[in-house]
């Protein structure tokens, strides 16, 4: 190993840090957004909301991320229609299909996070709500989504660095992320050991970061919901 | 005895059916604005489907209920209706984790009731010293003991200004020691001339403050009397039965 090729490549692939920041902060804004409608509908008690819902789940979690981001990208262009719909500023551009894949693949995982939060959140507490006369609508507010979420916390973390691990898959259609960088220094070098090991061991100090920042997020706000016993 | 003030809580012949399972079997009963009920029995005779019918936590699948003149039916108001009537307080307490003993009090006065804050902190504040424990508004319920838990959360149901209040079991899952803090919070209660339904098997308890003690098995009312009449006279033999069982604790 040379590591001095190694420290040249770091730089380089230092400068594709903001395009991977950009794909996991937009993917997981839009994807989380998304979850949050999805998991409604799924809850909602009635079926032509929650089957979709459950579908699209079903359809997002069962298949490769990289074959959903080659058929946003490769695929839907070939339709005419989409071509000269508004969904096309989005579509014609790399970024923008892997930010659309990325998110909807997010969606569909995070729903399911979400969902066992809401459904690990005692009966009793709604009850309690219930019997004080607050309404469905207040209790989902105040009771099950203040704890869906903290229980969802660790899981939501783990997700976020999967997340940060697929942003590596959107320099398969052309995005200079970090890893796509890391390809053109190896396509230049022909040292992608060094190369390639460098630019793990970046990925592992972020998902370190991730790790490390969500843990202070869940000591601060699960401080007290401890579950009781019971 | 009954016929001058109109009962505040009646039931005429209630059923309620799990499936295929009988949880309660042509229940009637009455109970009297002011009037303090107990009501035992054993595990699985259907005390708590009974308390909670009356407030609409299960759906009775005969008879009528009626509490303080709204019939309890699918119509969502008079639902509203009889929960602003009525407190219940619960065996596993079901104080809202996340949110302090004081938030736990305010929050349903100020989303159900439209109350101002700092008059929601006023009453919460008044009823925390009621069951002795205002020093404690700040912290949350996993800081509590289990007897200052069930203290708050009888609070946060008076804070409803309830005219009915529901108990089911509410010493049960304390230890022994706590048990004592709890019912003296309940007897202060029951000298203020609050109605109350308990579900408990504290005899002591029963004895002093109720004025009528229930025996259910297997989804009936099997008895109904005095406490004194109850205890020493009991008519049943499943009732006498029962009574040995409990009070050779
Ligand atoms: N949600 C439910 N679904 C099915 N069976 C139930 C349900 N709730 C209560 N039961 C049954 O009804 C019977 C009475 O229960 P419950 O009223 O809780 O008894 P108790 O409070 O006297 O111990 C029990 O046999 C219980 O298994
Ligand atoms: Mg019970």
């Amino acid at each position: 190993m040379k590591v001095e090729i190694a420290l040249d490549a770091l730089p380089r692939m230092l400068a594709g840090i903001g395009l991977t920041f950009q794909l996991l902060l937009l993917a997981l804004g839009i994807g989380t957004a998304l979850a949050v409608l999805l998991l409604l509908m799924r809850i909602s008690g009635r079926w032509w909301l929650s089957l979709p819902a459950q579908a699209y789940c079903y359809v997002f979690r069962g298949t490769p991320i990289l074959v959903q981001i080659f058929i946003i990208y490769y695929g839907l262009p070939q339709f005419e229609w989409l071509r000269e719909s508004v969904l096309w500023v989005v579509l014609r551009d790399p970024f923008g299909c892997a930010v659309l894949a990325l998110a909807l693949n997010v969606g569909a995982y995070v729903t399911e996070i979400l969902r066992g939060g809401v459904l690990s959140v005692e009966r009793g507490l709604l009850e309690a709500g219930a019997a004080l006369g607050m309404s469905s609508t207040h209790r989902f507010v105040y009771i099950t989504a203040p704890l869906a979420v903290r229980i969802a916390l660790p899981a939501y973390g783990n997700e976020i660095i999967s997340l940060l691990k697929s942003t590596a898959l959107a320099s398969t259609i052309t995005l200079a992320d970090m890893t796509g960088i890391a390809r053109t220094v190896v396509a230049e070098t022909f040292a992608p050991y060094e190369v390639f090991i460098s630019l793990a061991l970046v990925y592992v100090s972020l998902a370190w970061l991730i790790q490390r920042s969500m843990h202070r997020v869940e000591a601060r706000i699960g401080r007290y919901a401890t579950r009781r016993a019971g | 005895m009954s016929t001058q003030t109109s009962p505040i809580i009646r039931l005429v012949s209630v059923g309620k059916r799990f499936g295929d399972f009988e949880a309660l079997v042509d229940v009637d009963l009455e109970v009297r604005p002011g009037e303090r009920i107990v009501i035992c029995g054993p595990s699985g005779s259907g005390k708590s489907t009974l308390i909670r019918c009356i407030n609409r936590m299960e759906k009775h699948t005969s008879g009528t209920i009626v509490v303080n003149g709204h019939e309890l039916t699918d119509d969502l108001r008079d639902i509203d209706a009889v929960r602003r009537e009525i407190g219940m307080v619960f065996q596993s307490f079901n104080l809202f984790p996340h949110m302090t003993v004081l938030r736990n009090l305010t929050i349903a006065q100020r989303l159900v009731r439209k109350t101002p804050k700092a008059e929601a902190e006023a009453v919460a504040m008044h009823f925390l010293e009621r069951v002795r424990i205002p020093e404690q508004a700040a912290k949350y319920p996993a800081q509590l003991s289990g007897g200052q838990q069930q203290r708050v959360a009888i609070a946060r149901a008076l804070c409803m200004k309830p005219r009915i209040m529901l108990f089911d079991e509410p010493t049960s899952a304390l230890d022994p020691e706590m048990i004592s803090e709890v019912l003296e919070v309940m007897v202060d209660l029951a000298g203020d001339g609050m109605t109350m339904v308990c579900v408990t098997h504290e005899m002591g308890f029963a004895r002093s403050v109720a004025d009528r003690v229930i025996f259910m098995d297997r989804g009936r009312l099997v008895e109904q009397a005095d406490p004194e009449t109850f205890f020493t006279r009991p008519q049943n033999e499943r009732t006498a039965l029962f009574l040995r069982q409990i009070l050779r604790h």
